[in-house]
């Protein structure tokens, strides 16, 4: 069984207006979403800004109402439970955040940091908390003095690696990751990615990995899910999405991403030519009157691409 | 790379005060920009990157900077010319595109009276006569509706439109040179395209040359003639594009293109480059800066003071360490890029 099944998922959000401001129409920011996450893989959630990919995220989190749909942990509706029955799995499902910078308190140190959620969920005693924490920044790669030392102290990639201990220390099952290198620099990029990797098999972790960077979700992703507008327009495995992909969407946002030689300058910039054309003339052949992406559906037993 | 030098750097060096000394961000760097060409600076965060950029046009503030060195722009050096001087060239010979558009754009000003700005100081044009030129660089910088959009301001226009606009100030006067300080890292793929193929398109129809300041080495790849690779203030590797990609020499710069995640290849693990890049006031002032971040290699392999060095015809590297460089295996490159502290 799936470890998470995301089912009809929609978040809308009202516009309100006219007389007595009255909602007048909806912006879907997520809508009509579904996919899920097998126990120890890596699912890739892509697409550009503002198409509802963090929205999808957070709401699993539960940090965002969902208007509908569910989100079926182990089989557990979470959309459905109160807030103390939910707060049995906020255990489970842990979240990294983009920037290492804004999400960690500057005014705490690094031990309340990373021990803040066992004081919501174990009651320990300081000496045990102490330990545990020192146990998870040696995992990830910090020194265990560093745990008296304010976050200013640290590197962006040391930030980071903080940001990840937080959301070790219950040990989840799922971490939902949202663009959690975009804001380092290449090289400290690697080593995050290389560090997630590694504790993804020692710890069995799932990951739900949100990002708009096409070279991170091929090295990290199993699956992966193309979003636009709200919508998914393609799911398949890395290897279907990369080498094959079927939707225009796709294939316009594969073609835009730099081709790291400069041989290729040429070719690539035929593709794009190409590309760019196929989606001025086949746009209206992937979306419906209303600009809306139809329903996913399943060409391989692993690919789905949304075509009418 | 017989082209007339547009653009000569000689021997740089800015250093900014801290602590009431001086320490050097950009540090003996030394480059020549040709007629149409477009050279790639590219380096992580603190390379001094932007800080050389800033200081082609003057912009660091000069109570607390101290800019040594020549830069000899269409036969005059930049850094002896009084402000006013400096006006009549930054705006008109040397245009700026800068990363953020929603911070780059006035947003109390129209984006027409924006593009106009610069026009009004720099060239004698009607009312008339200017409009009808924003309105076509406008069109140029491939904006729809320019009429229209003439008349908007930058919040009702999408991150790409502002970044068009932005690009459009920068090329209103037809400089000669066009620094571009990330151009494209604010903005999502698509975007991005466009704007790269916007850029190349004013480049060759306008004969402008370019200087590229990113840290996004497929940016690189695509838009670039020549590139300069920076670490810590110095160009460690100075090459056409082609051969930094290819024929890569210098550590750094092989490693770098190791760490980068491909959309195009999967590899199993990303190179770690180990520790990390000492802050300003920190940094080694004698031997290789590289020397600590690949410390498998000896110190005897490192000159004691080195140089930018021109190894075959157009492929200058700094100090001879490259020689000796190699990869160490997996396991010990996994284990000492965490341990960094």
């Amino acid at each position: 069984m799936a470890l998470l099944n995301v089912n009809h998922l929609k978040v809308y959000y009202p516009v309100r207006g006219g007389f007595f401001r009255r909602v007048i129409d909806h912006v879907r920011a997520v809508d009509d979403v579904s996919f899920s996450l097998n126990q120890g893989e890596t699912y890739g959630l892509v697409g550009e800004s503002g198409c509802g990919k963090t929205t999808t995220g957070r709401t699993i989190i539960g940090l965002i109402r969902a208007t509908a749909g569910e989100v079926l942990f182990e089989g557990t509706d979470l959309t459905k439970l109160n807030r103390r029955q939910f707060h049995a799995y906020r255990k489970d499902i842990q979240m990294i955040f983009q920037d290492p910078y804004s999400s960690l308190n500057p005014r705490k140190r690094v031990l309340d940091i990373v021990a803040e959620p066992l004081r919501n969920f174990e009651k320990l005693s300081p000496q045990e908390e102490r330990k545990k924490v020192q146990y998870v920044l040696e995992r990830v790669g910090l020194s265990a003095e560093s745990i008296y030392k304010y976050p200013h102290e640290f590197s962006g990639g040391q930030r980071q690696r903080i940001g990840i201990a937080r959301a070790l220390t219950l040990n989840p099952k799922l971490i939902i990751a949202d663009e959690p290198v975009s804001a380092l620099d290449v090289s400290v990029q690697a080593q995050v990615l290389n560090f997630m990797k590694d504790i993804q098999q020692e710890y069995g972790l799932t990951y739900l990995f949100i990002s708009h960077d096409l070279g991170i979700i091929r090295h990290m992703c199993d699956r992966i899910g193309i979003m636009y507008r709200g919508r998914l327009v393609e799911e398949g495995t890395s290897e279907d999405i990369f080498t094959n992909p079927q939707h225009i969407y796709t294939k316009r946002l594969l073609s835009a991403i730099p081709n790291a030689d400069p041989r290729d300058r040429s070719k690539q910039a035929a593709l794009r030519r190409e590309v760019e054309e196929e989606y001025a003339q086949a746009y209206s052949h992937y979306f419906d009157e209303n600009g809306r992406a139809y329903p996913l559906k399943p060409i391989s037993p692993t690919h789905s691409v949304a075509i009418p | 790379m017989e082209k007339q030098p547009l653009l000569e750097i000689d021997r740089l060096r800015v250093s900014f005060q801290i602590d009431g000394d001086y320490y050097a961000a950009v540090d003996d760097v030394s480059l020549t920009i040709g007629e149409n060409e477009v050279v790639a600076l590219v380096g992580e965060s603190g390379c001094g990157k932007s800080a050389l950029a800033l200081s082609i046009m003057g912009l660091h503030p000069p109570e607390k900077t101290k800019v040594e060195g020549c830069l000899q722009f269409k036969g005059t050096n930049l850094l002896s010319l009084s402000v006013s001087e400096l006006n009549r060239i930054r705006g008109k010979e040397i245009g700026m595109v800068f990363q953020d558009p929603l911070t780059a754009l006035n947003p109390l000003m129209t984006v027409g009276r924006q593009i106009e700005e610069s026009m009004d100081y720099h060239l004698r044009l009607s009312g008339a006569e200017k409009k009808k030129r924003t309105i076509r660089l406008l069109e140029r910088v491939g904006i729809p509706e320019p009429e229209k959009v003439y008349h908007r301001y930058p919040h009702e226009l999408s991150g790409g439109m502002r970044q068009r606009v932005v690009i459009a100030i920068a090329v209103a006067c037809e400089p000669a040179l066009l620094i571009a300080d990330e151009p494209t890292t604010a903005l999502d793929v698509t975007i991005q395209a466009q704007i790269m193929g916007l850029l190349k398109e004013l480049q060759q129809q306008m004969k402008t040359s370019i200087i590229l300041i990113t840290h996004d080495l497929g940016v690189v790849a695509e838009m670039a003639d020549r590139v300069a690779v920076m670490y810590a203030g110095e160009i460690v590797e100075w090459a056409d594009v082609d051969t930094i990609f290819h024929r890569p020499l210098h550590p750094y710069t092989r490693s770098l293109l190791q760490s980068i995640p491909s959309a195009q290849t999967k590899k199993e693990r990303l190179h770690v480059i180990q520790g990390i890049v000492p802050p300003l006031h920190k940094l080694p002032r004698r031997g290789c800066r590289f020397q600590p971040r690949i410390s498998w290699i000896g110190a005897d392999k490192h000159e004691p003071d080195p140089k930018l060095r021109e190894v075959e015809p157009g492929h200058w590297v700094r100090c001879t360490c490259y020689q000796h460089f190699y990869f160490p295996d997996d396991q010990t490159v996994g284990g000492v890029g965490y341990g960094a502290s």
